[in-house]
């Protein structure tokens, strides 16, 4: 039976974690996610899981204590907030050469720099096109609700060991600090050693004579044998984009405008939407779920029937340049956001639908 | 025979009403008001004029709002 | 028996205690009772006597310290979380004849900037570190830092401190002490008034360390943090001097 409780963010995502049987979480403080790492030390799933939870020296030790954890075949996880993402780009793009699975939660705030604590979406780019070096894609999850916070745990796992790649979820200080209902779903246990076997036949987790022994790395010097493992890592992220698409449409189907929007971004937008509409202005949102995979074919499709689009996220226009690439100069696409953690009203973005893409 | 006097300036509106001055008077010159200033904060004040001038209260002042004046006064012999 | 008002002794010419100019004259963004502002006025007033203003650059890092550039009146970086021995080693090798020295908290200095403290003192940095140590992540929220006591109950040690799953709270100016790049590392507390003159009188030492480029100097500092604590911060202080000390022995290490 599911259980419903009001929780904050950060720690429906920490609960949810240990529901979905996760091995490790290495973590390390930074506002506005401390939340994460505290509520697992408190909740002790270490005594009743057997889920490890470590505070780690730094954000670059917890990746690679990630590192570590997937290479054999765990679901280990960490999280931080902007700067301490930054930190783990080198861990991250390794996980994603050597093909690991992980989880990586980024509740985002002001940047760059130490910049402020307060909420942005402005790690868009650092996310989508790879924060580390190399030819690699993260798969993006955007949450806009507690519930999702909770939701995506389980389903960043399920897309992690599908594709052993790395995954994040990408969220903000809003969503990560405010509380709502959320559904919980039944305890699954931990992977046991066999099924780790099973389903992980490439971990480390000590050569038995029925196996090669499993090496780890993201090194090759032969440039025939680089090229062909970077273009199996290319043909996974076109099945992520071919089969892993995630997004919502809001009040599109009779709309002349749309708003794009993500996060804490497009709660706001949906309020902007009922208010415009209350006036008679015809206007649909779509949120992207997954960032990356992005919803290019959606976006493309409905620039055939609007007017209009105004792209709204918290910070200088970074999503904004996907959607311009989907929708290829067939109508006007306009940015909106503010920056230094301010966080945008309703009625502003409406003023700005008005100003910038209607023409009032 | 040369005694000292001291007396010591309490910026009020800086304080934070933490306290740690009060102990390590050996007279006894500091307690809070039960006034606030117009931060919220319970002010240190001197409550009588026994102070010598030791530099304890303003050395261990985290805020830095004691001032410290101190002279030598002539008594009698 | 002469009677003098308060009046006639407070002027100009009887003062023998104010803060330094060296601070910028506002109020300090601490919490009450933190052991910060004490050790700011410390530092300020050395520079002061040592008249080498002009030539200071201060170096901060992240935690409750990030606020520190704001109360000294002479130049200042503000660099990532851990880094200001790298930063500090940066600017004293770019500016050698100038006065380098760090502020940082235990978390910062010990736990993310190991690696930077370590080999500023390994290469033998003639900069100054001055390192808070209150045992906690405080400006986060008060979680289990490098420092922190066997036992001690913290938001990210809710059971206590266990040493044998996270080991036992560092003792980083003794671990130094055989660095022979090193050439002063001491512990100090800012718990009492005695221990507070003392604490001046090893940075003002630390500091002429690198007057003599004799090499790397660090000081640490004792300090209570009563949000984090939970304490009035005398009870805080108090604590210093029972828990804190009694861990982690106040001396010089090291003093080539």
């Amino acid at each position: 039976m599911k259980e419903l409780r009001l929780m904050k963010g950060n720690e429906a995502i920490s609960e949810a974690a240990i529901r979905c049987g996760a091995d490790g979480y290495f973590g390390y403080p930074i506002t506005p996610q401390s939340e994460i790492l505290e509520y697992l030390m408190a909740e002790r799933p270490y005594e009743t899981t057997g889920m490890v939870v470590l505070q780690a020296e730094s954000e670059v030790a917890a990746i690679n204590m990630v590192y570590g954890g997937a290479c054999c075949g765990k679901k280990v996880w960490t999280s931080s907030s902007s700067p301490g993402i930054s930190l783990k780009q080198e861990g991250i793009s390794y996980m994603a050469g050597a093909e690991l699975p992980g989880l990586i939660v980024n509740v985002v705030r002001g940047g760059p720099g130490l910049g402020t604590i307060q909420p942005s979406q402005s790690d868009y780019f650092q996310a989508t096109k790879g924060g580390g070096h190399g030819d690699y894609r993260l798969l993006v999850l955007a949450p806009a609700s507690v519930q999702e916070m909770a939701d995506f745990v389980p389903l960043g796992f399920e897309l992690a060991f599908k594709y052993r790649n790395p995954v994040m979820i990408l969220t903000d200080g809003v969503i990560g600090q405010m509380m709502e209902k959320v559904e919980l779903p039944e305890h699954k246990p931990r992977w046991t050693a066999e099924e780790i076997k099973e389903i992980s036949p490439w971990a480390t987790t000590g050569k038995t004579p029925d196996r090669e022994r499993n090496i780890i790395t993201s090194l090759d010097l032969d440039s025939s044998k680089q090229e062909k493992h970077v273009l199996s890592l290319e043909r996974k992220y076109s099945e992520m984009e071919k089969n892993e698409v995630r997004f919502e449409k809001l009040n599109c189907d009779d709309a002349e405008y749309l708003i794009v929007a993500f996060g804490s971004s497009a709660r706001i937008c949906q309020k902007s939407m009922e208010i415009a509409r209350a006036k008679g202005i015809k206007v649909g949102l779509l949120r992207p779920i997954t960032l990356y995979p992005f919803p290019k074919l959606p976006i493309a499709e409905l620039a055939g029937q609007v007017k209009g689009i105004l792209v709204v996220e918290m910070n200088l226009g970074q999503m904004v340049e996907d959607v311009r690439l989907a929708v290829n100069g067939k109508v006007p696409v306009e940015h909106f956001g503010r920056c230094g953690g301010i966080i945008p009203t309703p009625e502003e973005v409406v003023k700005i639908l008005k100003t910038k893409i209607i023409g009032e | 025979m040369a005694k000292v006097k001291g007396a010591i300036v309490i910026d009020i509106e800086r304080c934070k009403g933490c306290e740690v001055c009060v102990e390590p008077c050996p007279e006894s010159v500091i307690a809070m008001n039960k006034n606030v200033n117009s931060k919220g904060y319970h002010y240190a004040m001197v409550v009588n004029d026994n102070c010598t001038g030791c530099t304890n209260c303003a050395v261990v002042c985290p805020d830095g709002v004691i001032t410290v004046y101190r002279v030598k006064v002539a008594t009698e012999v | 028996m002469e009677v003098i008002t308060r009046e006639e002794i407070i002027k100009p010419e009887n003062l023998v205690y104010k803060k330094t100019g060296l601070m910028v004259d506002k109020a300090l963004s601490y919490c009450p009772g933190c052991g910060h502002g004490i050790v700011h006025r410390l530092v300020a007033e050395v520079i002061d006597k040592m008249l080498i203003r002009e030539k200071t650059i201060g170096i901060v890092g992240v935690g409750c310290s990030s606020q520190s550039w704001g109360v000294f009146n002479f130049d200042f970086l503000a660099v990532p979380h851990g880094r200001p021995c790298s930063s500090a080693t940066g600017v004293k090798r770019s500016l050698p004849a100038h006065f380098v020295f760090t502020y940082q908290g235990d978390g910062d200095a010990y736990a993310i900037g190991m690696a930077e403290t370590m080999h500023a003192a390994i290469r033998g940095e003639k900069i100054t570190a001055i390192v808070i140590n209150n045992t906690v992540f405080a400006m986060t929220g008060g979680q289990m830092a490098p420092t922190a006591l066997n036992g001690q109950i913290t938001c990210t040690s809710p059971a206590g401190r266990n040493p044998g799953a996270t080991g036992g709270p560092l003792h980083f100016p003794e671990l130094i002490a055989n660095i022979p790049g090193v050439a002063y590392s001491a512990r100090v507390a800012v718990d009492s008034v005695a221990n507070i003159r003392k604490s001046g009188q090893a940075i003002e030492k630390a500091f002429h360390k690198q007057e003599q480029n004799a090499g790397f100097s660090l000081v640490e500092i004792l300090t209570s943090c009563p949000t984090v604590f939970n304490l009035k911060p005398p009870e805080a202080m108090e604590w210093v001097s029972k828990e804190l000390v009694k861990e982690f022995p106040l001396g010089e290490f090291v003093d080539r």
